[in-house]
């Protein structure tokens, strides 16, 4: 069985070192994973969508339309732009902190109040928290990515990697401590 | 050893095994990161450069190959426009040493100007290609091609799409094959195209197209896998993935990688065995016109859409009737998230200012700086090409002085990578041609749209050593332009002046803009030329600000606006310190913060 994973989120909030880290821990399960992204153009702040899909054998690297089993949500307006690619039943892990587009910026859009609840309203599961706020508690709101991370393999149930391994041969040595607790909370938060 | 790797690392990859010497490439979305990898690699083994445009990066490397050299070179796909004079002709001259280039169409136009489909190129041109479908294959087939290149005294191209080129799958890796340089001889017949040489080079030609038939046949990268015979997919690409992922064992396949020629002898095979095909093709309908041709029956774009991915919700959708279930309610709400000039970005104030301007007409171009097309800046009035805003906006410029109904002048605006690519030889035309257009030379220091690579005006080459920098305003000042002004882009009252300065003049005259991309790591001359330059930080004095939002006008991602409060603010940590805002507020609240 194929599962399907989307993160979406913005450039820079490190949505590529999260299924960075989460396609080596599978690919250490001993699974086929494939992936594919979609960004913006290069400048600051735009849309980015990272398709991951794992199995015995992945032939496509595109999750399909309404067959994913888990979103990573960095941002909330960014999962419900992509909702559609969720099951009927499927689980969002959503960072709740808001990242205004410009239009909403200048005081020309409103940046729609019930984004979350529109999300539990169509997700089968939603686990929300405001993850930069946790990270900004450890003192880096830059592992925001990692808290998220930990609640996805929580969620998805793949605790029997050895992601602490994963994270100390991948991150930096002076952030590898940081990271693992940022980890740990992540988990705590299913 | 297996890694994880996207397309176009998987590219270079292979590149790097199959022994290439030689590798040039103009950036372009989705094909940059190749050469960015091989640039990576040690000079010892490989040269790896940015030219100033595709024609050159393949003419370059057809140079390396006739010396002897297995090169490469890898464009987008609207890139082979600009190389397609080389292209063909080289198709006819053939390789010394192996010659391989890319090709990264856009299904769906991702992020380009239009979605052609470069199979027609390769086939037009007699050039075999290649179309890998993950990133094992791009690495495989890379391989195959310089064998395949070599072998048949041709250049050989590989189609990827910008899922190929994306996507990451598990690669083996292996060792480089070192092939040396073969030795040069001179063989004029061979190389020199005039009339006479080239037509006997076309007898090489057809006889290799037509020896290639069989490989076409009996290759391994053309298969057909049997379950259920009552469907038949016909695909290539990535979209034989696709197909998988929607039937399974539910039909039979004929995967086609190699697809110039295509394998007649398979197709007959194959339609033999299967009770009705399906052929899957993303863009123009080339397989499915060869199936017909050859007298097989088959469905293509009567069912398919002949644009976009064939990805498996389409598949899904074409045959099926399956539609995906919409969440409306999120649809209601939802609201874009459009693309904007970074904080601090060069183009910001320029096109501020431009974008108030009555009765000129903006003559655009491709890069960061099309952003000024859209709200607030208005700012651009037509875009087509790299280097068309200089020659679209010479045309214009001559109708518009004939006519004197219409008092128009014409304004083009072009990045330095652009101008460098292609926009060089538009402004020869308005100056050898004589139109008062005003060209801006927008030179933020880098080629920033497809993600900072360095260009003959930076003073690095992509291999990371410092070279020659050509200066614009003394290039320009050459060609024979006598109206030259380069400024500050973030002092709005000196990109006025100039305005009116060269609106006043009859001639042709140039504006170049002379600050650096906000993401651009400066070098050594940079922070020497832009001293204190991103430096500085800018706040909004809540006591002061009237609430006009003027200052949001600018565009700048840092500012927000209290709709409540009825005020705006900055972001400490998004703002550079431009200045921009500063000077559009009518009441002086936005300062430096400590001052
Ligand atoms: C023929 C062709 N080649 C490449 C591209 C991809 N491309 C689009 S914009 C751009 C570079 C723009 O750089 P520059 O002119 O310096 O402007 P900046 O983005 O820095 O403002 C490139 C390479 C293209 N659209 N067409
Ligand atoms: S990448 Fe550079 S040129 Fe492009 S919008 Fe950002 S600052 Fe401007
Ligand atoms: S000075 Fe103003 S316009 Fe410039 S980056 Fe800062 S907030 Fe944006």
């Amino acid at each position: 069985m194929t599962k399907n994973v989307l993160l979406t989120g913005i450039g820079g909030q490190g949505t590529i070192t999260a299924s960075k880290l989460l396609t080596i821990g599978l690919m250490s399960a001993g699974y086929d994973v494939k992936m594919s992204e979609v960004h913006g153009m290069s400048q600051r702040e735009g849309q980015v969508l990272t398709h991951l899909r794992y199995g015995d054998k992945v032939y496509s690297p595109v999750v399909p339309m309404g067959e994913a089993d888990i979103i990573m949500g960095f941002e909330e307006l960014e999962v419900l732009r992509n909702i559609d690619y969720l099951k009927p039943d499927g689980v969002v892990v959503l960072n709740t902190a808001r990242f205004n587009p410009i239009g909403v910026l200048s005081g020309k859009d409103t940046y729609p109040e019930n984004t979350k609840e529109l999300i539990e309203k169509r997700a089968g599961k939603v686990y929300s928290f405001d993850a930069t706020a946790e990270a900004q508690k450890l003192g880096n709101p830059k592992v925001m990515n990692i808290i998220l991370l930990g609640t996805i393999i929580k969620s998805m149930q793949l605790e029997d990697i050895d992601w602490d391994k994963i994270i100390e041969e991948n991150v930096k040595p002076q952030f590898v401590e940081l990271n693992k607790e940022a980890l740990k909370i992540g988990k705590s938060l299913v | 050893m297996k890694k994880l790797m996207t397309g176009d690392e998987a590219i270079a990859r292979g590149v790097f095994e199959a022994g290439v010497k030689f590798a040039a490439a103009y950036p372009g979305t989705p094909s940059t990161e190749i050469l960015e990898n091989l640039s990576e690699i040690d000079r010892e083994y490989l040269v790896a450069e940015w030219a100033p445009n595709e024609k050159v990066a393949l003419e370059s490397a057809i140079g390396a190959s006739v010396a002897g050299a297995r090169s490469f070179a890898s464009m987008k796909h609207v890139g082979l426009n600009v190389a397609a004079d080389p292209f063909f002709t080289a198709s006819y001259s053939g390789v010394n040493g192996g010659l391989v280039l890319i090709t990264a169409d856009e299904p769906g136009q991702f992020s380009s100007q239009n979605e052609q489909d470069n199979r027609n190129m390769a086939r037009a041109a007699f050039v075999p290609m290649f179309e890998p479908a993950d990133s094992q294959e791009c690495k495989d087939m890379v391989k195959e091609a310089y064998k395949i290149s070599e072998e048949h005294d041709t250049p050989v191209i590989l189609r990827m799409t910008t899922r190929v080129c994306h996507s990451k799958g598990l690669v083996e890796i292996e060792e480089r094959e070192e092939v040396g340089i073969k030795k040069w001889e001179k063989q004029p017949l061979k190389y020199v195209m005039v009339p006479a040489n080239a037509k006997v080079r076309k007898q090489h030609v057809f006889k290799r197209m037509n020896d290639l038939k069989e490989f076409s046949n009996n290759c391994k990268w053309n298969f057909a896998e049997y379950y259920d015979t009552k469907i038949g997919v016909v695909v290539s690409g990535d979209c034989y993935l696709y197909a998988k992922e929607v039937f399974g064992e539910e039909a039979s396949y004929l995967k086609v990688g190699f697809s110039n020629p295509l394998p007649d002898e398979l197709f007959k095979d194959f339609a033999a065995k299967v009770d009705m095909i399906y052929v899957i093709e993303e863009n123009d309908p080339i397989m499915e016109t060869h199936l017909k041709s050859l007298g097989i029956e088959c469905h293509g774009k009567d069912v398919f859409p002949s644009h976009g991915e064939m990805i498996p919700e389409v598949i899904r959708k074409s045959i099926k009737g399956e539609e995906i279930p919409i969440f409306d309610e999120a649809k209601d709400v939802m609201i874009n998230r459009a693309p904007t000039f970074c904080a601090g970005c060069p183009h910001r104030g320029f096109f501020y200012t431009l974008g108030k301007r009555k009765g000129i007409m903006i003559s655009g171009d491709i890069g960061c700086y099309t952003l000024g097309y859209g709200a607030p800046y208005n700012a651009m009035d037509m875009t087509l090409c790299m280097g068309a805003s200089i020659s679209m906006g010479h045309g214009a410029a001559q109708v518009f002085s004939m006519d004197e109904e219409q008092d128009v002048r014409v304004v083009s605006v072009i990045g330095d990578s652009t101008f460098f690519h292609s926009g060089i030889n538009s402004l020869f035309d308005v100056i050898y041609n004589n139109s008062n257009t005003v060209t801006c030379i927008l030179d933020n220091r880098i080629t920033g749209m497809t993600g900072q690579q360095q260009n003959p005006g930076t003073g690095f080459t992509a291999q990371g050593q410092e070279t020659n920098e050509i200066d614009i305003e003394g290039l320009v000042r050459a060609m024979g332009v006598k109206n030259i002004r380069r400024i500050n882009p973030n002092n709005l009252d000196e990109v006025n002046e100039a305005l009116d300065w060269a609106l006043a003049l009859d001639e042709p005259s140039v504006i170049i803009t002379w600050w650096p991309c906000a993401l651009k790591v400066q070098s050594e001359e940079d922070k020497k030329n832009f001293p204190g330059s991103f430096q500085n930080k800018y706040r909004v004095d809540q006591d002061i600000c009237i609430g006009c939002k003027k200052c949001t006008t600018t565009g700048c991602p840092a500012i927000s606006f209290d709709k409540e409060k009825r005020k705006s603010s900055i972001d400490i940590n998004k703002c550079v310190g431009c200045s921009v805002c500063a000077q559009v507020c009518p009441v002086k609240a936005i300062g430096k913060v400590g001052e």
